[in-house]
């Protein structure tokens, strides 16, 4: 991919299994099956799929809020473990999907976006403190009257910025944004977005946008992963990931978009995919996808394809594509 | 000119609570033709499901219809009784809910609900009521149709129990399907599918359906004509093409800028200002003045007139008024 100065960070074949059980039995989930991507400095990657196949689980791990079961994540040049996770997540920060559970309603704004700087001490004195959160509530667009409120007082437009206030206390360099605009409305949806931006611009952040509409990932990121039960099976630049994709799921799953113009729509060729994703608990043998391509052939059944180089920086997973 | 199964004139909702009445539709009036799909649009809180709910007579307790009529082949079926609207719903309209996850009973099986419903209304019994339900179940695309009666609802996806919900609201053969919002708790995938399989069917059985979503790419994929809601009133009405390339109303012409399309990837979005509007507060003018950056003093005062843009299109916005106004000044000969 690109010159290594330039990596923010760095996953090497993380893998997450959930421990299930199933009556009697044992099984193990697999929700991240060897992923391993690199985000550059200033850069978003956009992480599309179904759910339920591990996106979340992904954006989770990195921040070592799931213990890895296996794998690397390498952030400027140093192993996230969990032991330097506290020192770690003063550079690291996510963003939650729902502003309704992920503020504390017995908390003011305040509070709430100061208690990261009182976890990691950021301050020396009260005033500092008080200076820091309002300068934190003025970047992402609130007023100063509202410190003292409660989170139910607030819209979820609004509640979502100060979710984003908190991860941007501790001045990271990297946020997870976890279906952040995906609770939100159409109307409030683009504020959020052009403020993501934004702050990208001023703050030189790197994002890991995780989200299940793909016209939002693709307008916010520079290169898009695909995954599917668990695995990547697409990984490259957002227009080129959209406009010319290889993987047969990454190919269903755009034409399967719904696009707002009829004129599109009406000349639009869909193809619809028979069936549901297959439970991760019984993960088909090699390609995951199989049950569901129309591609598939024996070597699918046996081997899980590799990530190959199509050019451009552009990877796929797939024997027959 | 098609039949007009379903006329709504006027209709006002509200809903007591504690901190006073929520006016959830505001004088809303529609026609619905036979066999067209309407799509009605809006963001939470304009008032979309609960006209849907209104049209079904199923407000929660607090909620009332407070005026309006609504007429379905002439009859207005705000004054039926209780048991009549038990046979108009199901046998003339039908509903689909958003949330396939909720909206099946978890203790009864997959054909004992799906049976209830056709034993409801038609005589048909044993293995002729059985038959039905296997047909059903596989005119929505289910496989194993037999094994499947026999299932509960949570041994299936989800979806597949949105199927299931289709199936028990055409198992009657309505003249009207609402949808609220079907596909929300879906993913993309299935939701291709599940739109299909409502367009599939609507070709087949001819039925009229209003397609209530917030999401305008499936209004685009999916509607004749559409309907734009905000703050419980109609902005516009048109057919899809006139909406999205033609558009006359301040909030239809914001919310198509705010969100992501294919032609405004590498450009800044342009959100709708503000925050959604305060239901037990209305303002006095249009609804939408509030957020709207080319408000003028009369959309603060006075509620905007629907006018007529051309046989296809209703916009209700000062705007329009305005720019012909202008118009006119421009070349006073055209008057």
């Amino acid at each position: 991919m690109s010159d290594n100065s330039n990596v923010i960070l760095e996953v090497q074949n993380l893998k997450k299994y959930f421990p299930v059980k199933s009556g009697f039995k044992k099984l193990t989930l697999k929700a991240v099956d060897g992923v391993s991507f690199t985000i550059n400095r200033g850069e978003t990657l956009g992480l599309v799929g179904e759910s339920g196949c591990g996106k979340t689980t992904v954006g989770r791990t990195l921040l070592q809020l799931y213990k890895p079961t296996d794998g690397k994540v390498i952030f400027e040049g140093q192993e996230v473990t969990d032991k330097n996770i506290n020192e770690m997540r003063k550079k690291m920060q996510m963003v939650f999907q729902d502003p309704y559970s992920s503020l504390n309603p017995r908390m003011t704004v305040e509070d709430i976006i100061g208690e990261p700087l009182d976890v990691h001490k950021l301050y020396s004195n009260r005033s500092e403190r008080r200076e820091k959160i309002l300068s934190l509530m003025e970047l992402v667009g609130l007023n100063a009257e509202h410190a003292t409120r409660y989170a139910h007082e607030f819209s979820g437009g609004q509640r979502q910025r100060i979710g984003i206030a908190r991860a941007l206390a501790v001045r990271p360099d990297f946020i997870v944004c976890d279906e952040p605009v995906s609770a939100l409305d159409v109307s409030i949806q683009a504020q959020i977005i052009n403020m993501f931006e934004e702050l990208q611009a001023k703050l030189g952040l790197s994002y890991l946008f995780i989200a299940h509409d793909l016209l939002v990932v693709q307008h916010i990121s520079k290169r898009i992963a695909v995954m599917y039960l668990g695995k990547l099976v697409e990984i490259g630049d957002a227009d080129e990931v959209c406009n010319s994709p290889i993987h047969p799921y990454s190919i269903s799953l755009l034409s399967a978009v719904p696009i707002p113009d009829p004129k599109l729509e009406r000349s639009r060729q869909r193809i619809v995919l028979e069936g549901d994703v297959p439970s991760p608990l019984a993960m088909p043998e090699g390609c995951p996808f199989r049950t569901r391509c129309k591609y598939a052939t024996e070597k699918c059944d046996k081997e899980m394809p590799p990530l190959t180089d199509r050019g451009n920086g552009h990877f796929a997973a797939c024997h027959n594509k | 000119m098609k039949e007009i199964l379903l006329r709504v004139d006027d209709l006002h909702t509200t809903f007591k609570t504690d901190k006073g009445e929520v006016q959830a539709v505001n004088g809303l009036s529609f026609d619905l033709h036979a066999g067209e799909i309407l799509g009605i649009v809006g963001e939470s809180g304009s008032g979309k499901s609960v006209t849907a709910y209104s049209i079904m007579q199923i407000l929660a307790d607090n909620g009332s219809v407070k005026s309006g009529k609504v007429l379905y082949k002439g009859q207005n079926i705000l004054e039926y009784s209780a048991d009549e609207m038990r046979k108009f719903r199901g046998k003339c309209c039908s509903i689909i809910f958003q949330d396939p996850m909720t909206s099946l009973n978890p203790v009864f099986t997959i054909g004992n609900q799906l049976k209830e419903a056709i034993k409801l209304h038609t005589d048909k019994k044993g293995k002729e009521l059985h038959a039905r339900a296997i047909e059903m179940l596989e005119l929505v695309g289910i496989n194993e149709p037999e094994r499947r009666l026999k299932q509960y609802p949570f041994e299936l996806s989800g979806g597949m129990r949105q199927r299931v919900m289709i199936a028990m609201a055409l198992a009657c053969e309505p003249d009207v399907l609402i949808a609220d919002e079907p596909t929300t708790a879906l993913d993309v995938t299935i939701q291709a599918q599940i739109l299909e399989e409502i367009q599939k069917l609507q070709k087949k059985m001819g039925m009229a359906v209003i397609l209530v979503t917030h999401d305008l790419g499936v209004i685009a994929n999916m509607c004749d004509d559409i309907i734009v809601m905000y703050g419980g009133k109609v902005c516009e009405r048109g057919t899809a093409d006139e909406i999205f390339y033609n558009s006359k109303h301040e909030y239809t012409k914001g919310l198509l800028k705010s969100i992501p399309n294919t032609t405004n990837m590498n450009q800044k979005l342009e959100p709708i200002a503000g925050t959604p509007i305060n239901l037990l507060n209305l303002p006095k003018g249009c609804s939408f003045c509030t957020r709207c950056k080319n408000a003028m003093k009369i959309c603060l005062t006075e509620p905007p007139e629907e006018l007529f843009i051309n046989d296809n299109h209703i916009a209700s916005c000062w705007m329009n008024v305005k720019e012909a106004l202008e118009e006119m000044s421009e070349n006073p000969e055209v008057q």
